[in-house]
């Protein structure tokens, strides 16, 4: 992503660097591929006036930003105790077969990601799980083949 | 005692329905700010005070005593923080408030920003909620167009200035110095204290940071009276807490009960009970951060001073329950690998306990301990406990330590079977 773009989505008033973390968000959210780049990173300092390390240092803490290019498609699952009890790895598993990745990998046509993610207080219908900002939870290993299956579907149709 | 009326909710709202801001004036919302803004500040500062109110975050500390730390202070520009970086496991009050009752918390804010006189303010809301995020948005401008928020609120001469800020993905930023910290755009790493955010928080200025449940108990207060809310609830545990139910019951999901009641009450009437043929075998209070309670202790009153008393800490909350299927170690292990992933590695005890503890866990599931491991877990954890820089590495030892206690023997089973011989170690 460019440089006019950044301007595109952060309001001049609001560039400064007490507002690093949410310009590096937006930039995220902006990209496609889900994460910040290091020209984007060399950018942001850029225009902050502050130094690469400062907004690669406030980048890299957060687990939330990636530095790394992602899927068009984010998948969390959640890991705590609730969730883990009631079936996570079946649903983890699932996923993995269905897909062929892992955690932390990306498929080969960069529809999807697959990270793990702390509780998404929805501990109420575990084990949950989050593609996107959209929460499924009760979930079993078929529903989960289920909203797959449809996510690709409708990108075909894209 | 422990049953609540309807008329005495603070949180009057049925599940999965969201009260708009029309909706929220029809319930006499707006009221309570209206009646503190005509008064000075002072008075309902007093009346908090007497109300017995306490932090709904964790540590349960005096909201009228905070309050007055940051009135007093002679720094003029101050600020206010809600808190709704909601990151304990197993909690999710902080977001049934915001998706259902959001204006019941934006007052609030407002109630306590002209308290302690801030002018600028923001909520502290996680990634992970961005629907939450999106439902906040909208009630700001709602507020800001109807004169309730922003410039001259009510025509009184009062302005409050309030935007969401958005975490990003780190348990430790619910800590208070590490999410002021990240509000100034740096890493959410916890600072030294004192000094405390009422004394020097964001930028350095006198700070108020509150949890989201706090905040949203405020309205209900000044409009019915510290009275009132205090006769909901004990002794030294006033009003109402919102409880995160879930695990092994019939029934999960978000319960309010005054202060009083207990823990197997709360698991009988609102969770329906442990599912058929089974039994409790443990109830995690309090999170990751929090305890492992037997069977036997949960007649205990939820109430701050009796669960201190017996070593239960009420936390944020949640009650999260283990039936007779499950394995206690399994269940540590959990907690022990969030811990790992979540410690920023700043100090030794949690950052090296955590390790070492991780590994000795590792070698109870897999049968290859010894009953020595007993005690240098017990060691690791307790010096986390006591050594840690921040709450997270002080807290992070709290399930391990008390399994320890109450469930020692499923430990010395997993033990190997010729015992303290280290030889024998496979
Ligand atoms: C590791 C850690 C995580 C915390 N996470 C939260 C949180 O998600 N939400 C919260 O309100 N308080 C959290 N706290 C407690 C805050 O530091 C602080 O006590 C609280 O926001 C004060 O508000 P209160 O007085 O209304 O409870 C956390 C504390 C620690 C040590
Ligand atoms: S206790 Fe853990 S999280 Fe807190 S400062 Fe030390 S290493 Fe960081
Ligand atoms: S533990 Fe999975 S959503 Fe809370």
């Amino acid at each position: 992503m460019g440089i006019t773009n950044i301007y595109n989505i952060i309001e001049p008033k609001d560039m400064n660097k007490n507002a690093l973390l949410q310009i590096l968000l937006s930039v995220q959210d902006a990209d496609p591929r889900n994460y910040v780049s290091e020209e984007n990173i060399n950018q942001i300092a850029q225009m902050l006036n502050v130094s690469r390390s400062r907004v690669y240092t406030t980048a890299s803490f957060y687990s939330e930003i990636s530095l790394k290019p992602r899927g068009f498609h984010l998948i969390r699952v959640c890991s705590n105790a609730p969730c883990e009890n009631d079936g996570k790895a079946e649903i983890l598993k699932t996923i993995e077969k269905t897909l062929g990745i892992t955690i932390g990998e990306t498929t080969k046509d960069e529809f999807f990601t697959l990270e793990s993610v702390n509780c998404l207080g929805a501990c109420y219908m575990s084990p949950a799980i989050k593609i996107d900002d959209q929460v499924y939870g009760n979930l079993t290993p078929k529903e989960t083949i289920g909203i797959l299956k449809n996510i690709m579907e409708a990108d075909k149709h894209e | 005692m422990n049953k609540l009326s309807k008329e005495n909710y603070i949180f009057d709202i049925e599940p999965d329905k969201y009260i708009d801001l029309e909706g929220y004036r029809a319930m006499g919302g707006f009221s309570a700010l209206k009646k503190a803004l005509e008064n000075e500040p002072s008075v309902s500062i007093e009346e908090i005070k007497k109300s017995g109110l306490r932090g709904r975050g964790g540590a349960a500390f005096p909201t009228g005593i905070k309050l007055e730390m940051v009135r007093k202070n002679e720094e003029t520009k101050r600020y206010i923080v809600c808190n709704a970086d909601e990151g304990e496991p197993g909690t999710f009050k902080d977001r049934f408030i915001m998706r259902h009752l959001p204006y019941q918390l934006i007052e609030g804010i407002a109630i306590a920003a002209y308290m302690v006189g801030a002018s600028k303010g923001y909520i502290y809301v996680r990634h992970e909620y961005p629907e939450v995020q999106l439902k906040l948005r909208e009630s700001l401008e709602a507020l800001k167009n109807a004169g309730l928020l922003g410039n001259n609120i009510m025509g009184t001469g009062f302005s409050l200035d309030l935007h969401i800020f958005s975490g990003a993905g780190s348990y430790l930023c619910g800590e208070e110095t590490a999410l002021l910290s990240s509000i100034e755009g740096r890493k959410g790493r916890p600072r030294v204290k004192p000094p405390y955010p009422t004394q020097s928080g964001l930028w350095g200025k006198p700070t108020l940071i509150n949890n989201v449940e706090t905040l949203a108990n405020i309205p209900r207060i000044i409009e019915k009276g510290a009275d009132w809310y205090a006769s909901l609830g004990t002794e030294n545990s006033s009003g109402t807490k919102l409880i995160s139910l879930s695990g092994d019951v019939n029934n999960r999901g978000i319960a309010e009960v005054p202060f009083g009641i207990t823990f197997a009450e709360i698991i009988e009437q609102f969770g329906g009970g442990p599912l058929p043929r089974r039994s409790v075998k443990a109830v995690n209070i309090g999170g990751a951060s929090g305890v492992l309670v037997p069977p036997e202790m949960l007649d205990t009153p939820l109430d701050y001073n009796k669960c201190a008393e017996v070593g239960i800490t009420i936390g944020s909350g949640a009650i999260f329950v283990l039936d007779d299927t499950r394995s206690i170690i399994k269940n540590v292990q959990n907690r022990v690998k969030f811990f790992l992933h979540e410690s920023c590695g700043k100090c030794t005890p949690c950052r090296e306990g955590l390790r070492q503890i991780d590994g000795i866990v590792e070698d109870f599931l897999e049968e290859k301990a010894a009953k020595s491991d007993i005690e240098s877990l017990e060691r690791y954890a307790v010096t986390m406990q006591q050594a840690s820089f921040c709450g997270l590495g002080q807290a992070a030892g709290n399930s391990l330590v008390s399994s320890l206690v109450h469930y020692r023997k499923e430990y010395e089973e997993a033990c190997v079977n010729d015992t303290d011989d280290v030889e024998k170690k496979a």
